[in-house]
């Protein structure tokens, strides 16, 4: 199958699709599917992948181009005309109502009752009998109709979710990263489901940046990169190495080359960690001027590890020792136990957490607001704001992060995410913490910002503060650590110097002990 | 896109300004409406009877501007200022104390009762609506237990509240107006004012920035309370009498004022100078509405009307401002 051979037989045909918001995030991208076809739509973070996805899905309308279903024009405005015409998304995030049972919520908005109006009663058996059929349409047999959906675990509420999306006239299906949250043997009944649906005649668009499942299932190969269609080919045609290749548009030894960091003093020693079944005994040291890496799938315990050391979740077990670098000649520890974000910020940590919505950011106020949040003594005095000196320290962090916006009071909100971020990055500057605990720093943020951001964390650390990363983006990990770290279970499995690694070897850790279910971070 | 080409301003931002002019308009257009519906309206008398009424509203009004902006509620301030004007009667009467410390004793009675609901709700993580309910009735049973559910006459040892000052204006309501002067100060000049709004904009988005906001909780309650206490001695300075019954159903008069002024009870916005346009709106609406002969019920289902009109059209300002 090559670009733009658009058959008869062809299902959905897109054609120069483009879209921009403030940038363009995605232009000209054209192809053709079949029925039946497993196509893996693949790209970095920020690549497309999700903008094109909604917008095939309805949820977003194409700036540029058009798109056809079964020889008609399709144009849909909503999510819910594109699903009236057999186009169906499971999103990255359930949309299942927790406290409502399987069948309820397979069957939501067509609840089978007696007579026209909503308040009548539901039949409950013709409901679950109608959901069971529904679920054994996917192979479904184990899971009963009328089990609340908070019952299951992630990997059978991802089954249903699929179940929702399968109604009789669905044609097309996006799975929408569907592995994130799922353990191999779950991988694997997803993956028995999705060869099922392909030989119903179904087209699948399998959007994920795990290469070794791509190979696994799909037929067809398309590769975003910065918005454009770099790549459509049969998937057998072309190795993992090739199709890394094509994401990141050059050699990827090029970025491992860079050399070890110079490692400085002891900042941080934590010690036998713990928390319930989250964390288990973790330990580990962070020095002046490194990157320590955090690798792990979703839900191992990195994102429980930092907010340990931040003090932003109560410790159950270990302790953690910061020290005072500036002492002389040994550095010795200045603090050893902290019980709130606020002890552990005095003792020179921040912390960028994952959720920059929910977690960091006061999304109704303005930049500069946002920006001094961690140290608001610094632009007060007697606790009176002075504004004129808040304003200059502010004005400063935005040239110096090159933060868009149209001034300072701009609502925080209003920003793109990479913006946002170098916003909240710019908070730990204006705090002049010595060691930064960052949480997927660059998720939902653009490549360009991204690169602003990496510039900010290298000089972060050329002037001796330590950096700790969590990120799934392996190749981002190995591109800017110095040493990483990978979780499993709860569990720190090994530290990998510079030098050491692969992202075989780093997966192979990653999976390690996995067939106990690892908790999900909800 | 520019970086920064112009300063931006702080403090009385455009939108402010212009809700400003909103809001004393919408009061203008009011007098207006009344003087050419009634000819006694627009007259000293009616003036000076709405600014000596207006006093204690207006501080409780104060103190519930800072409570809804931390997304909290306090329905328990009728009670208080009744439970405070209370206690003071009742150390002047029993307990022969002079007026200034059991005006005190009132008002600390006050804070305490502010307070108590503020570190109830934080020790808990209880829902401040709950919390104050509880409040409400419990205190309200300590004003009863305190006056013998009887009316205590005072007499004029509260006098000096309520004398008239400049203008025959009582010297409550300068009070009262100071004190929204001092609040507006204490929200957009002050760290804790960031932290208040900080706080009802997303709590734990601060609680990772390193401030612990239940100590500022449990401030903004024990200040509300404090200033349920003053409008506690200011009416019984008014009346003359501690009534166990006063300030019956007036929390709700206080946060429809508010509500009126633009505060969001969603918390994260909000400003004490629009509260104080929210009390003279609420005041002279009932006032001119009295005036013209509309009857209580009537008068009740129009005030209604305009609590919730007010809202929409603010939360279609709100929107439209989010858009641009």
């Amino acid at each position: 199958m090559t670009l733009m051979t658009a058959t008869a037989k062809s299902v959905l045909t897109i054609d120069s699709v483009g879209k921009n918001y403030v940038t363009t995030v995605l232009q000209g991208v054209s192809m053709s599917l079949q029925a039946g076809e497993v196509l893996a739509l693949t790209g970095e973070n920020g690549a497309g992948k999700s903008t094109l996805s909604k917008i095939i899905s309805g949820l977003e309308s194409p700036s540029q181009g058009t798109m056809t279903l079964r020889g008609q024009v399709y144009a849909p405005k909503s999510r819910r005309q594109a699903e009236s015409l057999g186009v169906r998304m499971v999103m990255q995030e359930l949309s299942l109502i927790p406290t409502m049972t399987v069948a309820e919520n397979l069957l939501l908005g067509r609840i089978p009752n007696r007579g026209r109006w909503q308040a009548n009663w539901i039949e409950r058996h013709k409901l679950n009998t109608l959901a069971a059929q529904q679920l054994a349409k996917i192979g479904i047999q184990n899971i009963s109709p009328d089990t609340p959906v908070s019952a299951l675990g992630i990997g059978q509420q991802q089954m249903v979710e699929i179940a929702k999306n399968l109604q009789d006239n669905t044609c097309v299906l996006i799975l929408d990263e569907p592995t994130a949250m799922l353990t191999p043997s779950e991988t694997q009944h997803l993956f028995d489901q999705v060869a099922r649906l392909k030989s119903q005649g179904v087209t699948i668009i399998y959007v994920s940046h795990r290469l070794e499942e791509l190979k696994a299932i799909a037929d067809t190969l398309a590769v975003l990169r910065d918005g454009a269609l770099i790549e459509v080919c049969p998937i057998h045609s072309v190795s993992e190495n090739d199709i890394i290749q094509l994401m990141v548009g050059h050699s990827v030894d090029q970025d491992v080359d860079r050399l070890r960091r110079p490692r400085g003093k002891l900042m941080l020693s934590a010690k036998d960690l713990g928390r319930g079944s989250a964390v288990k005994n973790v330990s580990l040291d962070l020095y002046a001027g490194e990157v320590l890496g955090l690798a792990g799938l979703v839900g191992s315990g990195r994102t429980e590890v930092v907010r340990l050391l931040f003090g932003a979740d109560p410790l159950e077990g270990g302790e953690i020792t910061v020290f005072d670098t500036t002492a002389d000649p040994t550095p010795h520890a200045v603090v050893k136990k902290w019980r709130s974000p606020r002890a552990a910020i005095a003792a020179g940590i921040g912390l960028i957490t994952e959720d920059r919505k929910s977690q960091g950011l006061l999304l109704t106020q303005g930049i500069r607001v946002n920006t001094t949040l961690s140290d608001v003594a610094a632009v007060s005095k007697f606790s009176w704001l002075q504004f004129k000196r808040e304003r200059k320290i502010v004005s400063d962090l935005i040239h110096r992060l090159s933060v868009r916006c149209n001034s300072m009071e701009q609502a925080i909100g209003t920003l793109s995410g990479g913006n946002q971020q170098k916003v909240i990055v710019s908070r730990w500057l204006h705090r002049e913490c010595n060691i930064l605990l960052l949480d997927e720093p660059t998720r939902g943020v653009d490549v360009g910002a991204r690169a602003e951001i990496y510039g900010e964390l290298e000089r972060m650390a050329q002037a001796g503060k330590a950096l700790m990363i969590v990120s799934s983006d392996l190749r981002e990990l190995m591109q800017i650590s110095d040493r990483i770290g990978v979780m499993s279970n709860g569990r720190l499995i090994t530290i990998f110097e510079r030098g050491q690694w692969s992202e075989k070897s780093l997966l192979a850790a990653a999976f390690n002990d996995v067939d106990h279910r690892s908790t999900l971070p909800l | 896109m520019t970086i920064l080409t112009k300063p931006a301003v702080t403090g009385t931002s455009n939108s402010q300004l212009g809700t400003y002019l909103g809001l004393s308009a919408v009061l203008i257009g009011m007098v207006i409406l009344f003087s050419s519906l009634s000819d006694y309206f627009f007259s000293a008398a009616t003036f000076l009877a709405i600014a000596n009424e207006v006093p204690a509203l207006m501080v409780m009004a104060v103190g519930m501007t800072f409570v809804l902006i931390i997304a909290g509620i306090d329905l328990s301030v009728g009670s208080v200022l009744a439970f405070s004007a209370a206690a003071t009667a009742n150390a002047i009467l029993q307990w022969h104390w002079g007026t200034i410390p059991a005006a005190g004793l009132g008002l600390m009675i006050g804070l305490a009762c502010g307070a108590l609901t503020g570190w109830i709700s934080v020790t808990w993580r209880l829902p401040t609506f709950i919390v104050s309910l509880g409040m409400l009735e419990a205190v309200r049973g300590g004003a009863y237990v305190l006056t013998d559910s009887r009316t205590q006459y005072v007499g004029s040892a509260m006098g000096g509240l309520a004398a008239p000052s400049i203008g025959g204006i009582s010297s409550a309501f300068f009070l009262a107006l100071g004190m929204v002067v001092v609040a507006q100060v204490i929200l957009s000049r002050t760290v804790f004012g960031r932290y208040v709004v900080g706080i009802g904009t997303n709590e734990e988005a601060m609680r990772l920035a390193g401030i612990n906001p239940n100590p500022i909780r449990i401030a903004v309650f024990a200040a509300t309370g404090f200033l349920a206490g003053l409008a506690g001695l200011m009416q019984s300075a008014r009346l003359e009498a501690a009534d166990p019954n006063s300030g019956t159903g007036i929390e709700l008069q206080v946060i429809a004022a508010v509500v009126i002024g633009g505060t969001s009870l969603m918390g994260g916005r909000g400003s004490v100078v629009n509260t104080f346009f929210g009390v003279l709106i609420i005041t002279v609406l009932e006032a001119g509405l009295a005036q013209i002969g509309v009857s209580d019920p009537s008068k009740r289902i129009i005030t209604g009307c305009v609590i919730v009109v007010a809202v929409i059209i603010d939360t279609l300002r709100q929107r439209r401002g989010r858009v641009a």
